[in-house]
């Protein structure tokens, strides 16, 4: 059997399967938290309730209505989307212009009722979700056995940072997103429903957050507190990568999640504290985070 | 001119001088004694988790308060001391005031290590640093040997005060003992906001640049500052695990860090009561909820958002604000 | 920002054209946060002319065009435009009933292309520029239509904040400190942009410090002191008036 460092071949590119997947998530969630506080200066603490709501509206489609998971990747992103509107023009809205930790917060306490209510009615159990039947089963690449669903999550994902960034830098919509990002009141004055564009931004980052949520659902267990565990490692992700740049945050992701997996192979207890270890040790070398430009 | 110049966290400017001395020292002697006398209506055990509660708060406002940095990693400190007390407790056999204070130092050298490297942002970075490394913490403590993982450190002996002189398995008795405590501990943070290091304090929370260009080695004074706060939401952490003889991973949890904030939130950031009062209403509503099996966190939830939207003054910041109108 | 002396500016009822005002503001006060830098600013500007604000640093010239467009704290007073009321517009209002703005410091966005700074304000009416017609009033924006935005030397910068309002089609401009910072063979280049534009019937409010600047290419000027209008006076009068404009400005 071919071993790399004594570890064999296919546990080692089993682990970096797992590493690419959650750097996936990570990718796709740092990539929504970056867009909103590029423009609305908002730490959104509610991502990872976002993320969860995500995969409960698939969930609830499925088990309710018998909805699939291909509409589930349409709908669930668009209800929350819906919800986030709700949330930015009632509430957010109101805190633009004070100290962003208020927005901070805010969605801190959002993230609590949210995951509280979904606790209350479901328990703290994660609820099953099947695989979709066209992606059920694995392939024999020779060198590992990989699960097709998986490798789908990870080339969807990929196709969606890819998206936003083409929206973000290619896109009229990308060019008032970056120019509001750096003087929002000019770019009013020019004649841009800056407002609006502020809600439709919170909008774009919380319908990701969910649509990363029913791409987790079925590989992880749809459970109330999914995304409070997951919302921490991507806010140390973010402070590695830096708030500046989408690509920066993409990437650092998908990087950091591969970095993780390996880590489990070579030292398994390290694993769930190497990203955290990672951020201690850019801040020491480049305190604004590796694609960071605010100093 | 900046239209978008945003207010600084917290809207309120804290008294460092209020302007009534006297009626300042009435409230705080009227409070004293009506603690004194608490236990004989109220359940010592609840009254003495409201002491920690509002010590641990005080701690974390004097860093937010004070200087203007808002740790979501302050759990760290409080169930990182409770996990070091309670060791020493029960495996090493301390006595209790060794071990409190052990608790008090592990909660300072976290705190020195944490901040070491999270003040070297600030703003809303800052927060999501100490979370981070918070939540470091916490795997250290669900994963090493000697907390217990899941379980925690339970069975905590309270032990005797002073040789054997005082039995602190009497909650009355250890009732008066975290009274001493956390009064301690109130007065530690009142004369270090106080001191002409809390002056400095304030100018850089005021104007950061300014303090810069007059020479102040700004780092230390904010390490400093986190190094004092830690340390004393380690004394409250550790006091906690004596008073339930109880350390677990709750304790160190990030919920937790997010309840300090509310408390501090609640009762008014950079006031001196704030902590205290927010603590006691904090603890009464979960105490409320405790038994059922609403989750509390929505209540909690709720007012947090209810707060930060309507009331960022807090309570006694709204009091102190209106007063002085 | 706002020094004010010692002794209280009055405003002066001026001699204006008759005629009806494109732009007129009457008895405009702007605050920002506490301090109240407008002191109720009177003034017209007629359609097709040319009107340039003149004053010393902090005289409140900056302030009244973002007071009339609402980019300050608060404002009382009247500001109305082609018939319309400005001052119950969201701040995305006036740029979209024909009111262009080039700010201070141009306000080129980094992150953004020469390109797609140029298309970045939205058309408000027919009648803009083509992006032909601009490349051929300001050839280097073509050569250069890739590179970031604050890559240009601070002339081409002005040139790509003039020429994407250009491209709007707005009736009026206000245009603050245009030839600020810039060399002289730069500042006539812009000066001839400008009389090209106002052949072309644009309405324009300029706010100037290079008094020689002004007086080449302004029908009628406003000066300003302590957050008041203090003189008016048009461009044939500049002559008579020299030694007082010396004590104003302190040219």
């Amino acid at each position: 059997m071919t071993t790399v460092f004594g570890v064999p071949l296919q546990a080692l590119l089993g682990q970096v399967l797992l590493g690419l997947i959650n750097g996936s998530f990570y990718a796709m969630l740092s990539l929504g938290l970056a867009v909103i506080f590029g423009l609305l200066r908002v730490i959104n603490f509610a991502h990872g309730a976002q993320y969860m709501l995500g995969a409960f509206v698939a969930w609830f489609l499925l088990e309710q209505l018998g909805i699939g998971y291909w509409w589930a990747l349409l709908i669930a992103p668009l209800v929350v989307a819906a919800l986030a509107v709700v949330i930015e023009r009632a509430a957010l809205s109101k805190l633009y212009g004070l100290d962003p930790l208020y927005g901070l917060l805010f969605t801190f306490g959002l993230a609590l009722v949210i995951e509280g209510l979904f606790r209350w009615q479901f328990g703290a159990a994660g609820q099953p979700y099947a695989t979709p039947d066209e992606l059920v089963g694995a392939k024999n690449l020779g060198f590992m056995v990989l699960p097709i669903y998986r490798g789908f999550v990870v080339v969807a994902s990929l196709a969606i940072c890819l998206a936003v960034w083409l929206l973000i830098e290619r896109t009229k919509f990308g060019a008032y997103l970056r120019a509001a990002t750096e003087d929002r009141t000019l770019v009013q004055v020019f004649g841009v429903n800056v407002p609006r564009l502020l809600t439709l931004t919170y909008a774009l980052g919380a319908g990701l957050a969910a649509l990363a949520g029913v791409l987790a659902a079925p590989v992880y267990q749809v459970s109330p507190l999914m995304g409070s565990n997951l919302i921490i490692i991507v806010f140390a992700v973010v402070v590695v990568g830096g708030m500046g740049s989408i690509g920066g945050a993409i990437l650092t992701g998908y990087a950091l999640g591969v970095l993780e997996g390996l880590t489990k192979v070579f030292y398994p207890p390290a694993s769930s504290i190497v990203i955290f270890v990672v951020m201690a040790v850019v801040l020491l070398v480049r305190p604004a985070g590796l694609f960071g430009r605010e100093g | 001119m900046d239209a978008r110049r945003t207010d600084v966290l917290p809207d309120v400017t804290p008294t460092r001088s209020s302007g009534r001395p006297a009626l300042a020292l009435g409230l705080t002697l009227v409070g004293l004694a009506v603690l004194i006398a608490a236990p004989l209506f109220v359940y010592p055990v609840f009254l003495m988790k409201i002491l920690c509660f509002a010590l641990f708060a005080a701690a974390f406002n004097l860093l937010v308060g004070y200087v203007g940095l808002l740790s979501f990693g302050h759990a760290a400190f409080f169930g990182g001391a409770a996990y070091a007390s309670a060791h020493a407790l029960k495996v090493w056999g301390w006595p209790p005031e060794a071990g409190i204070l052990f608790g008090a130092l592990v909660g300072a050298g976290l705190g020195l290590a944490m901040g070491f490297f999270a003040i070297r942002r600030q703003g809303i970075y800052f927060s999501m640093i100490t979370l981070a490394l918070a939540q470091m913490v916490f795997f250290v403590c669900l994963q090493a040997p000697f907390t217990g993982g899941e379980d925690g450190i339970q069975n905590v002996p309270r032990g005797h005060l002073l040789g054997g002189f005082v039995d602190l398995s009497s909650n009355l008795n250890l009732y008066y003992v975290v009274l001493g405590i956390t009064a301690f501990g109130l007065f530690a943070v009142w004369r270090i906001v106080r001191s002409p290091f809390g002056t400095i304090l304030e100018a850089i929370r005021e104007n950061e640049p300014r303090a810069v260009s007059l020479g102040y080695r700004v780092e230390r004074y904010k390490l400093g500052a986190f190094v004092m706060s830690a340390g004393l939401a380690g004394l409250a952490g550790g006091t906690k695990a004596l008073v339930f003889q109880l350390a677990t991973l709750t304790d160190v949890a990030w919920q937790m860090s997010g309840e300090v904030i509310l408390m501090t939130l609640l009762g008014g950031i950079g006031t001196f009561a704030g902590p205290v009062v927010g603590a006691a209403l904090v603890a009464a509503l979960e105490h409320y909820f405790a038994t059922s099996s609403f989750p509390v966190t929505i209540i909690t939830g709720l007012v947090f958002m209810a707060c930060v939207l309507l009331f960022r003054r807090g309570i006694v910041g709204e009091i102190q604000h209106r007063w002085r109108r | 920002m706002l020094e004010l002396g010692t002794h209280e500016p009055v405003p002066v009822a001026v001699d204006e054209p008759a005629g009806p005002a494109l732009l007129e503001v009457k008895g405009l006060h702007a605050w920002y946060g506490e301090s109240h830098v407008l002191h109720g600013v009177d003034l017209r500007v007629r359609e097709g002319e040319t009107v340039c604000l003149l004053g010393r640093n902090g005289a409140g010239k900056t302030t009244t065009l973002r007071a009339i467009l609402g980019i300050v704290g608060r404002r009382q007073g009247g500001v109305s435009f082609d018939g319309r009321d400005l001052t119950r517009m969201p701040l995305h209002g006036p740029a979209r009933v024909g009111l262009g703005y080039v700010p201070e410091h141009r306000g080129i966005f980094a992150g953004l292309t020469v390109a797609e700074n140029l298309m970045l304000p939205p058309k408000g009416a027919e009648g803009g520029m083509s992006v032909d017609e601009i490349h051929a009033l300001f050839p280097n924006l073509k050569e250069r239509r890739t590179s970031p935005g604050t890559k240009l030397s601070g002339g081409e910068q002005q040139m790509l904040a003039i020429a994407r309002i250009l491209r709007t089609g707005p009736k009026m401009i206000l245009l603050d400190e245009p030839t600020e910072g810039l060399a002289p063979v730069i500042v006539q280049r812009i000066a001839a942009a400008l009389r090209q534009l106002k052949a072309r019937g644009l309405t324009v409010l300029v706010v100037e410090q290079n008094f020689r600047f002004a007086r080449n290419i302004a029908d009628r000027f406003y000066v300003m002191e302590g957050g008041v209008v203090v003189d008016a006076f048009g461009a044939q009068e500049v002559e008579g008036r020299l030694d007082r404009l010396h004590e104003l400005l302190g040219v």
